[in-house]
């Protein structure tokens, strides 16, 4: 009986992989309007790859925005995971950094969820644990 | 080119011109402490405080707060922000026995407060995180904060308030960000401001 509660609840629960090369030529507005589209269709998005800083704030910024004015939306949980290379050797950092800016930072994942399904993203150095509402 | 500019207009601030922004995610303690800092120095409060988050739902600011501690000097305009989340939802609040309407009000409030803080960003010359020591400190908000104070070459201190909790984890705080200059305190029960201020000092030097 639990068992068919939970796969009830969680029916209808979408996921879109975006590959790097779908969002590395759009600008910063286009790649915020295109995650937070895939949201407001209440889909997860994992990204390959991260935002950048100034992209992450953006993200805020019109997810609040949607919040004043999109109905029962209730903003977004977001969380990334990336390769850990602070204790790694110098040319393995120079290895990393040198793909990073050459083909973009590919290595990291992010996840970015509607509020209203993702419940909350707990992270770690290590992991990721996504909690359900 | 603007940054440019402003780095260029950096060289001739003078130090008592300085902004110190109070960053974090809602219910860390801004407020708080920013209070303590006002209280101890002008003798006035900024802000109001509450148990409910995102009681600061618009920038505070303090004209000239001037700190005077163990012979150094520093003057500077605190800015209070409200708290930056991913999320708001004004059922969250109606736990907190708000009426439907004005928790409706809040968020509506809420939300555009972390828009207007974002903002803010790109006018501090120093900011302050402030985190709950007793939260996870590895949240996506704080690393976005901090990752764009680093973008736009701004001095951080990160500050783990709430130690009196028995849950606080300060070396967590410290693991998290293992960078920056972390200082464990807690403005509610005035532990380890002494600290805090030498730190507001150095922070304040590298502007």
């Amino acid at each position: 009986m639990a068992k068919n509660k939970r796969s009830k609840r969680l029916h209808g629960l979408s996921m879109q992989i975006v590959p790097f090369s779908e969002v590395k030529e759009l600008g910063i507005p286009q790649r915020v309007k295109k995650i937070l589209s895939l949201i407001l269709n209440n889909k997860i998005v994992v990204l390959q790859g991260r935002l950048r800083s100034e992209e992450e704030a953006r993200l805020i910024e019109d997810t609040m925005a949607l919040v004043d004015h999109v109905k029962n939306f209730k903003g977004i949980e977001l969380a990334v995971i990336e390769p850990n290379i602070k204790n790694a050797g110098f040319f393995v950092k120079m290895k990393y950094g040198l793909a990073k800016s050459l083909i973009g930072d590919t290595s990291s994942m992010t996840v970015i969820g509607p509020a209203s399904v993702i419940k909350e993203i707990k992270r770690d150095p290590k992991q990721l644990e996504l909690f359900f509402g | 080119m603007i940054r440019i500019i402003k780095d260029f207009s950096k060289l001739f601030l003078r130090r008592e011109n300085i902004r110190v922004g109070f960053y974090g995610p809602p219910n860390a303690g801004k407020t708080s402490l920013a209070n303590v800092v006002c209280k101890d120095w002008t003798g006035e409060e900024m802000g109001e405080i509450s148990k409910i988050p995102h009681e600061t739902r618009h920038v505070q600011f303090k004209e000239k707060v001037e700190i005077k501690y163990k012979g150094k000097s520093l003057t500077f305009k605190m800015v209070d922000t409200p708290g930056i989340a991913t999320r708001i939802d004004y059922e969250d609040f109606l736990k907190y026995g708000l009426k439907k309407k004005d928790a409706k009000k809040r968020a509506k409030e809420a939300t555009q407060g972390i828009i207007d803080a974002i903002k803010w960003l790109d006018d501090m010359d120093a900011v302050i995180i402030v985190l709950d020591s007793s939260q996870n400190p590895y949240s996506q908000v704080n690393i976005t904060i901090i990752g764009n104070l680093v973008a736009r070459k701004i001095p951080v201190l990160i500050v783990a308030n709430k130690i009196d909790l028995k849950k606080a984890d300060i070396k967590k705080v410290e693991a998290a960000f293992p960078e920056y200059e972390v200082v464990g305190i807690s403005a509610k029960e005035r532990i380890n401001l002494e600290e805090f201020y030498e730190a507001l000092m150095r922070l304040a030097k590298k502007v």
